[in-house]
């Protein structure tokens, strides 16, 4: 069976998101998006979404299992707070991407703007080219990587979320600081690149992660 | 929330084309300011011809009585455009002469600017945007944070020759910032934050700044979250503040430059699937000229 088609030239995201939210075939095919918000959002099935064109806000928000495809750019939060499945945006992101997710992976094919990863809870977000500044903030768990360049602030009151960086980095966050690349380092990032189908070589990555002198009290930070 | 959209032709061939596709940006920010709009438009000969001056004022008195001759009067809802073959500075003389307590939202020898409060789309109507012509021009949608709904807190805040700015988000240091240029003599028409940045634009430029100087000035003078499209006679700047918290993208090609606050108000623009998209980064300035 043939993927089912919504044209959002004559049908509205309600429309689409109500089909998708109850799925009586297993890919999803959706025409001119033309940056409408919150297209394909609280999807929990593990159906297959092509969307062609540009998409707004939330785009693929809260996916729980489902595989979702934007063939060209995303506006802010794409895939925020998805549990699992994975998002892949072919062109760049706008900001928050992936912000708060649980699980899942979500690739960038191209750059993602400001606050990537931010509050990040168990995602994987790997992003192709680069990344804004201010991203990965407060991210407590899950991996974000970076085939090129990251902004300012990276990783600000990090907690237990690794980060992977090919190119430069603007500036590190409070308490972000750079980590040795051990053996299993190496082999997740090999891993997270392979399924986010990227061919660098792992060995060109530096690692950054949490100080923990900030979420960790010591006796000379009480008052 | 507001919305912004700007749009500046470098292809004279798309400049009868202006308010059609001004309009259509529009309409897709109107969930952003649903409020008020206001609207900028720059060269169109029909509202403002060549070697004339046009004001735009708010309240005009229905028995408006300019004396100059051969005034062109439109009326566009609570807007009053007046145009005349004299220099800017006479026909504002007339006007405040002959209706002291009008607002002046709008002078130039390319600019006519139009507010008014109500539905984007239907004061779209009221302001024949559709019909339009010319090279540049602007809307704001505007959902009201820091002063009243009214038309004279409607965007764009246009206080010098041919300038407007148009603001999404809220300046935290504006009284300061508003007593330091009144000290200076500087007259403000409303409460509103923005206008602030509007009149200190203008100070910078009438010291014969450029606007990627002014508004980096402004970056450096002003506190709060921002995205500012700036414009004047020769063109169009764009900046956010150092957080970015508040929207815009660019898009661009040989044929025109736009901005707006979100994708969708740039889709259907001739030639988008072509066009080089980003997203203005914090602090930095985005200036154009024609």
């Amino acid at each position: 069976m043939g993927a089912l088609r919504t044209d959002l030239a004559v049908s509205t995201v309600r429309e689409l998101n109500a089909a998708l939210h109850a799925p009586t075939a297993s890919a999803y095919e959706v025409l001119h998006p033309q940056g409408a918000h919150s297209i394909a959002a609280g999807v929990h099935d593990t159906v297959a979404v092509d969307i062609h064109g540009h998409v707004g806000y939330y785009c693929a928000g809260m996916n729980d299992g489902a595989t979702i495809t934007v063939h060209g750019n995303a506006g802010t939060g794409v895939a925020e707070n998805m549990m699992s499945g994975q998002v892949r945006v072919r062109g760049d992101a706008s900001q928050s991407a992936g912000a708060t997710g649980h699980g899942g992976l979500l690739v960038i094919e191209g750059s993602a703007s400001m606050r990537c990863g931010i509050s990040m809870k168990g995602v994987d977000i790997v992003v192709g080219a680069d990344i804004g500044p201010m991203s990965a903030f407060m991210a407590q768990a899950g991996r974000l990587v970076v085939g090129g360049d990251a902004g300012d602030g990276l990783g600000d009151s990090i907690y237990e979320a690794r980060i992977y960086v090919r190119g430069k980095v603007g500036s590190l966050g409070s308490d972000c600081i750079e980590k040795p690349m051990r053996d299993e380092h190496v082999a997740e990032l090999a891993e997270l690149l392979a399924a986010a189908g990227f061919d660098h070589d792992p060995g060109e990555f530096r690692r950054y992660g949490s100080a923990r002198a900030l979420y960790h009290f010591a006796a000379d930070n009480s008052y | 929330m507001c919305g912004i959209v700007g749009l500046h032709l470098r292809d004279p061939e798309l400049y009868p084309r202006l308010g059609p596709l001004l309009n259509g940006m529009l309409s897709q920010v109107v969930e952003r300011g649903p409020d008020s709009a206001g609207v900028a438009v720059y060269g169109d000969r029909r509202r403002c011809p060549e070697g004339y001056a046009a004001v735009s004022v708010l309240d005009a008195p229905d028995d408006l009585d300019v004396a100059l001759p051969d005034v062109l009067v439109t009326s566009a809802g609570d807007t009053t455009v007046l145009a005349a073959h004299v220099a800017p500075d006479v026909l504002l003389d007339a006007i405040r002469a002959a209706a002291p307590d009008a607002v002046i939202v709008g002078t130039g020898t390319e600019l006519t600017v139009y507010k008014g409060t109500g539905h984007p789309c239907a004061l779209a109507e009221t302001y024949d945007l559709a019909n339009a012509q010319g090279w540049q021009g602007l809307a704001h949608t505007r959902m009201a944070t820091e002063s009243a709904v009214i038309a004279a807190g409607c965007h764009p805040f246009s206080v010098g020759l041919d300038q407007c700015l148009v603001h999404n988000g809220s300046f935290a240091n504006h009284a300061t910032i508003r007593r330091e240029l009144q000290a200076e003599g500087v007259r403000f028409d409303s409460d509103n934050d923005s206008e602030v940045g509007a009149r200190y634009v203008a100070a910078r430029l009438a010291e014969g700044e450029d606007l990627e100087k002014a508004l980096r000035g402004l970056c450096e003078r002003f506190d709060g979250f921002y995205t500012l499209l700036v414009t004047n006679g020769n063109g169009f700047a764009v900046v956010r503040d150092a957080i970015a918290c508040k929207p815009a993208i660019i898009a661009e090609t040989d044929a025109w430059v736009a901005m707006a606050s979100e994708f969708r108000a740039l889709a259907d623009l001739p030639g988008i699937d072509a066009a080089r998209i980003y997203e203005p980064e914090p602090e930095k300035v985005y200036a154009w000229e024609r």
